[in-house]
């Protein structure tokens, strides 16, 4: 049985991860190398590396971090952040990312995810979105979840599978950092479109929403969040022990 | 020293930074007189089987890989390498493979309960039944990556693992071993699999 996916979300900026705080027993903890690291040996099945940084030095402060994490964690890795070309493709997967995230860049240029999927397969191209509700219709957000698309999301999403996304990372816009759980009604609807995995994401405030996540939908096949993770507020080991106790399939 | 064999399938990054993590000099080359050097082999890959298969002939590595394998070096393939050294694949079409296992690469589509998503796609648990590459690794987990699998090769099979059905994690015949996973994304339980095939 495949078991339902933890994935803690870092994001990098000039090299340095963003609002890591609070771990005992950690040196350094913006360093993405020991949280990575962190992460990887308290049960994290995935990580995913956010490069938030706009600046071209800080680009190369990434693919630096990127690499270094790469030779030191043996685990699956995710990158995103700045995807907006097959260049930019080529550059993250030879520092040893998995699958790369595309958001912003497939809104800008649909093709990319099926030039992507067609090169390096399925399987290595996530879709995130970005989804807010507006005016009772699901709609895709850009920059950061700054810019309404107009587009209806799941019609969205739909398309990005179709052209060859292998996975999707939806993002509610409406219960992120709300801490009151995850999206549900919106993961639902997404979940019930497309045949690839689901990655829940936004809206996770203690180890109970994600029990509640994967009884409530079974379909969706991974949680993921960040400053849940990052402040202690929930801890890997003790959320996987709850969940195996709910009989959900987690890694031990 | 473990050779790595290149050609132009997948990104071989994460397998030359395991083989370091456990303490083996590994080098990555598509040159038959270089690999030849290496202790033993290590045929990786991703992608579709039909141009993994004709890459390889076409660069001549097909032959060189036979002739290594019979004169006893250890070979681990893996994923698409693993698929690859069984006789054929129906992988859109019917493709010749190395022939070094008897058995055949079906698709899991058709196959899988409807509910279940294609690729198999994450962690999941070894059901380990022969083989020295994962002794005591019964009930460990370890990440796959595939749409593909292995069928009537019970000549070689030496782990399941379920998935609606029980399917094919790895393989182990004299000094052909294959793995439908990925030990290098696998964590620790990954190393100490590919540090157990640095040593047979």
């Amino acid at each position: 049985m495949i078991t339902k996916r933890i994935i803690p979300c870092l994001d990098v900026r000039s090299g340095r991860v963003v609002k890591g705080t609070n771990f005992q027993g950690l040196q350094d903890v913006s360093s993405p190398v020991e949280l990575g690291k962190f992460y990887s040996d308290n049960g994290a099945d995935e990580l995913v590396f956010y490069d938030i940084t706009a600046s071209a030095e800080g680009r190369k402060l990434f693919t630096d971090i990127l690499t270094e994490v790469a030779s030191t964690i043996f685990i699956p890795l995710t990158v995103g952040g700045g995807i907006n070309t097959l260049d930019d493709f080529d550059r993250v997967l030879k520092c040893g990312a998995d699958k790369v995230s595309v958001n912003s860049g497939a809104i800008r240029n649909p093709q990319l995810v099926h030039d992507a999927a067609r090169l390096y397969g399925d399987q290595c191209v996530v879709l995130s979105s970005d989804v807010k509700r507006v005016g009772g219709q699901f709609r895709v957000f850009a920059k950061g979840g700054r810019e309404d698309t107009g587009m209806e999301a799941i019609s969205w999403i739909k398309r990005c599978v179709d052209n060859g996304a292998g996975e999707v990372v939806l993002n509610s816009i409406d219960t992120d950092g709300v801490k009151g759980g995850f999206d549900l009604e919106m993961l639902e609807a997404v979940s019930n479109a497309v045949d690839v995995p689901v990655i829940a994401s936004g809206g996770a405030g203690c180890a109970e929403d994600f029990v509640t996540l994967f009884e409530t939908l079974p379909k969706v096949d991974a949680g993921l969040a960040a400053s849940i993770f990052h402040f202690g507020t929930v801890k890997i080991p003790e959320l996987k022990a709850l969940l195996k106790e709910k009989d959900i399939p987690v890694r031990l | 020293m473990i050779g790595i064999i290149d050609y132009g399938v997948g990104n071989l990054f994460s397998l030359c930074s395991s083989c370091k993590a456990i303490g083996e000099e590994a080098f990555v080359s598509g040159n038959a007189a270089e690999l030849a050097k290496a202790d033993r082999l290590i045929l990786p890959g991703v992608g579709a089987f039909e141009d993994a298969a004709k890459k390889l002939r076409d660069s001549g590595m097909a032959e060189f890989v036979r002739a290594q394998a019979a004169q006893g070096k250890p070979l681990l393939g893996i994923c698409l390498g693993m698929q690859l050294l069984f006789e054929r694949s129906y992988e859109y079409g019917c493709h010749e493979g190395l022939g070094l296992l008897k058995g055949q690469v079906v698709p899991m589509e058709g196959r899988l309960p409807k509910e279940l998503k294609i690729p198999h796609m994450g962690w999941n648990a070894l059901d380990v039944r022969r083989g020295t590459l994962l002794e005591g690794l019964s009930g460990q987990y370890v990440y796959f990556v595939h749409s593909f699998f292995a069928e009537n090769c019970e000549d070689s099979l030496s782990a399941l693992t379920e998935y609606g059905i029980p399917i094919t994690a790895a393989v182990e015949k004299g000094n052909i071993y294959g793995c439908q996973f990925h030990p290098e994304k696998s964590g620790n339980v990954g190393l100490s699999i590919l540090r157990k095939f640095a040593e047979v």
